[in-house]
């Protein structure tokens, strides 16, 4: 156990060095605002609104928060600086908790599939070929075995870039090369993994924008083809989304899911970001847990994502 | 793109309608509309503020003309203003210098890689020998990436096995530009953080080593509330020229293009809108201000068509098509040429009122893939004299191209009335050039 505990520190201070940029920013505001007030008043309100809108949570979620807050405060009168993070704190942890799925995952716990077939997606950009250079790295330390498959035949180098990261992690990687068919390839990743007795196998797909439904359509190709080998395959579609984008998260993860049934989140280059309110507006907004979060360069810096830590690094 | 933020500035103006004149009141609804438009598009909370708070004062102030509707004008102050915010007047690359240098700077992801080759392509179009070097050496297979690029635009690529060091590969590639006499060097960096103390460092030492006529900063048109921080970090280090608004081909409301220049003050110079190396367009600020107003872009298509479009393939079409000699080989090459321009529903939002229709249509680049493929059926004779393609060639052709000989028929009477259409087109085209001088030059109607 000793050994878990160290790690499971690292980690957090990892998250809570990535998240600096989002704490500073989003709740030291907040602790400006409250500077000299006794109470809750309209200004304070308003200046809660900026805050959380400025973080990208989302003029919906933003609202929501807000709702509630004056709920509370009507409720229990007299707020201080203090209690009102407490309570801040206990709104935003409840949002996250009333849409994610309450297990939480793990790098060893592949749901007694074997293999586990992933599907990776997301628009161009966002950080797919690391992530998954990323997960190839937990899922061997959790001791599994893993395949990747180079389904980004599109982009200039993409087959390149993963095998960088399939030889970087001592895994193999399926592949045909540039310009092939991308639901070919998969195919062989998921025939192969499955042929070779692998634990998991995760397959790259081209970067796409969500409006194009010819694209659009091939991911659904893609998804096909891998339950002609296994049946309930893919059993994790995981939509990667930028920590850095706008209310456009909100238009991706629907019109993914739309074409794919995506049923896990990962959010990539929250370091980078004072916006990590996004987490908070999309785990409102939509019934797809946030699974993973990526919070640094190194090839350890992909994290399970864990609610409580999550909101604990924005308070503490 | 900016479709959504349109949609809602039109419901916005809906409740001005039919109303004599702006007061207080009735402007107040529609100006926290178009607000909550502007933050829902990720344009800064600050910025979209003021903004509002200008469009209303305005609109206050010279209220009561009894030539428009108050909707009319309050669209003419948002558009007006909105141009304002955009950045006032196009702004062109500064390719002075022997080689001039253009530096890529952004954070990761945002496609500055990409943007690289295409400016490249945009460049090199314009009859300027270029050259790129490749400074990614962090990102797996980033060089080689603009390696791929560089031979599909066919410009050359300088970049340095086993240096790690992308200061001393940019100057060297500075030297190898000066020595080779290309006039324009585009040096692509790795995607670096604004928090990142250490990377952001090393671009700033790029810049200094290098004196660059011009450093782009590339950003991803989704990005959102965090993109003015992000630019001003850029912008601190190494004051750049201008920027690149990428993936505005998605159907991101593009807030960030409005804020980007209010805080930095830079011009946005150009944009991307489309995986294709030719999808980079000059930015206008006043037809991206109309065009979220819905408005379309027609000009910017019209462009763009004349930039893809071979002139004297453009030359030769005409005359064939004057002198009724337009082949089923012509017309392939013409298809090929109008794929070349990019997605095509990309092109028909650019035309005004189509838009919108087009937005929740299927329109695929497959679309002429059947035409393509009876084409490619067709024997070289057959393409060149359609009238000598009987019954039996009919079948031959529907079963090489995988159709019927319904589709074939269909498209063989196609072609025959664009023949006799684009014949009559002709001469009146022709006609009508010498009667208004000032008619603007369309691609293949010169």
């Amino acid at each position: 156990m000793g050994i878990f505990s160290i790690f499971s520190k690292e980690k957090k201070e990892k998250l809570n060095e990535g998240l600096e940029k989002t704490k500073s920013s989003l709740f030291s505001k907040i602790s400006k605002a409250l500077v000299g007030k006794t109470t809750v008043d309209d200004d304070f309100l308003d200046e809660l609104e900026e805050i959380l809108v400025t973080s990208d949570v989302g003029i919906h979620t933003t609202l929501k928060i807000i709702e509630r807050l004056q709920q509370r405060v009507a409720i229990d009168k007299y707020i201080g600086h203090s209690e009102l993070n407490a309570l801040l704190k206990q709104e935003i942890e409840q949002l996250l908790n009333e849409h994610q799925n309450n297990h939480l995952a793990t790098f060893e716990n592949l749901q007694g599939k074997k293999p586990y077939v992933m599907m990776v997606v997301g628009v161009n950009g966002v950080g797919k070929t690391t992530t998954i250079g990323k997960l190839a790295n937990q899922f061997k330390q959790a001791g599994k075995s893993v395949v990747l498959g180079a389904g980004d035949t599109f982009r200039a180098a993409a087959v390149a870039q993963l095998k960088i990261w399939g030889e970087r992690n001592g895994v193999h990687v399926v592949e045909h090369g540039m310009n092939t068919d991308p639901a070919a390839v998969s195919y062989d990743a998921v025939k192969y993994a499955n042929e070779h007795n692998a634990d998991v196998v995760i397959i790259d797909t081209a970067g796409r924008l969500h409006n194009r439904v010819d694209l659009m359509n091939e991911l659904s190709k893609i998804k096909r083809v891998m339950s002609k080998v296994i049946p309930d395959a893919p059993h994790e579609v995981l939509l990667v989304l930028d920590a850095s984008t706008g209310q456009n998260a909100f238009e991706q993860a629907k019109q993914f899911t739309a074409a794919t049934e995506v049923n896990a989140l990962a959010l990539t280059k929250l370091d980078g970001t004072a916006k990590g309110g996004v987490v908070i507006g999309i785990a409102d907004q939509f019934k797809v847990p946030v699974k993973y979060i990526g919070v640094g360069e190194g090839i350890d810096d992909l994290q399970l994502f864990d609610r409580k830590e999550f909101v604990d690094s924005l308070f503490n | 793109m900016f479709e959504s933020l349109s949609n809602k500035l039109e419901k916005a103006f809906k409740t001005l309608k039919g109303q004599g004149k702006i007061t207080e009141i009735n402007v107040a609804e529609t100006v926290k509309e178009i607000r909550k438009a502007l933050i829902d598009a990720d344009v800064n909370y600050k910025i979209a503020k003021t903004f509002t708070d200008t469009v209303k004062e305005k609109a206050l102030g010279q209220n009561v003309l009894t030539a428009v509707s108050p909707g009319q004008l309050l669209t003419k102050i948002v558009n007006d203003e909105l141009t304002l915010l955009l950045g006032g007047q196009a702004v062109e690359l500064n390719t002075k210098g022997s080689p001039a240098i253009i530096l890529m700077a952004g954070l990761q992801g945002s496609g500055k890689t990409t943007h690289s080759a295409k400016l490249a392509n945009y460049i090199k179009k314009k009859g300027k020998t270029v050259m790129m070097a490749a400074c990614d050496v962090y990102r797996p297979a980033a060089i080689q990436q603009l390696h791929v690029l560089g031979e599909q635009i066919g410009v050359p690529v300088y970049s340095e096995e086993g240096n790690n060091n992308p200061v001393s590969i940019a100057t060297n590639a500075v030297k190898e530009a000066q020595q080779k006499g290309a006039s324009v060097l585009i040096i692509d960096t790795a995607g670096r953080l604004s928090v990142d103390a250490e990377m952001m460092e090393e671009i700033g030492n790029i810049k200094k080593a290098i004196q660059p006529q011009e450093i782009l900063f590339v950003v991803d048109s989704m990005t959102g509330q965090d993109a003015v921080n992000t630019a001003k970090a850029f912008n601190d280090v190494l004051d750049f020229t201008g920027v690149i608004l990428t993936k505005l081909d998605g159907d991101t409301r593009g807030g960030a293009a409005l804020s980007i220049k209010t805080v930095v003050e830079k011009p946005i110079k150009f944009v991307g809108m489309g995986e294709k190396m030719e999808a980079l367009d000059p930015f206008h600020p006043d037809r991206m201000a109309q065009r979220i107003l819905g408005m379309g872009d027609i000009v910017s298509l019209v462009e763009r068509a004349q930039q893809v479009f071979d002139e004297e393939e453009a030359a030769r079409v005409q005359k064939k098509l004057l002198k009724d000699q337009f082949t089923f080989e012509d017309f392939y090459t013409q298809i090929q040429q109008i794929k070349k321009m990019g997605n095509l529903k990309d092109l028909m939002g650019m035309i005004p009122g189509v838009g919108k229709a087009v937005k929740d249509l299927d329109i695929s680049d497959d679309a002429f893939k059947g035409i393509e493929a009876i084409i490619n059926s067709m024997t070289p004779k057959e393409r060149n004299n359609p009238d000598i393609i009987s019954g039996s060639r009919r079948k031959r052709i529907a079963d090489g191209s995988g159709t019927d000989i319904q589709q074939v028929n269909q498209l063989l009477k196609q072609f025959e009335e664009m023949r006799k259409m684009m014949k009559s087109f002709g001469k009146m085209q022709g006609a009508s050039m010498r009667g208004f001088p000032g008619m603007p030059k369309m691609p293949g109607m010169r």
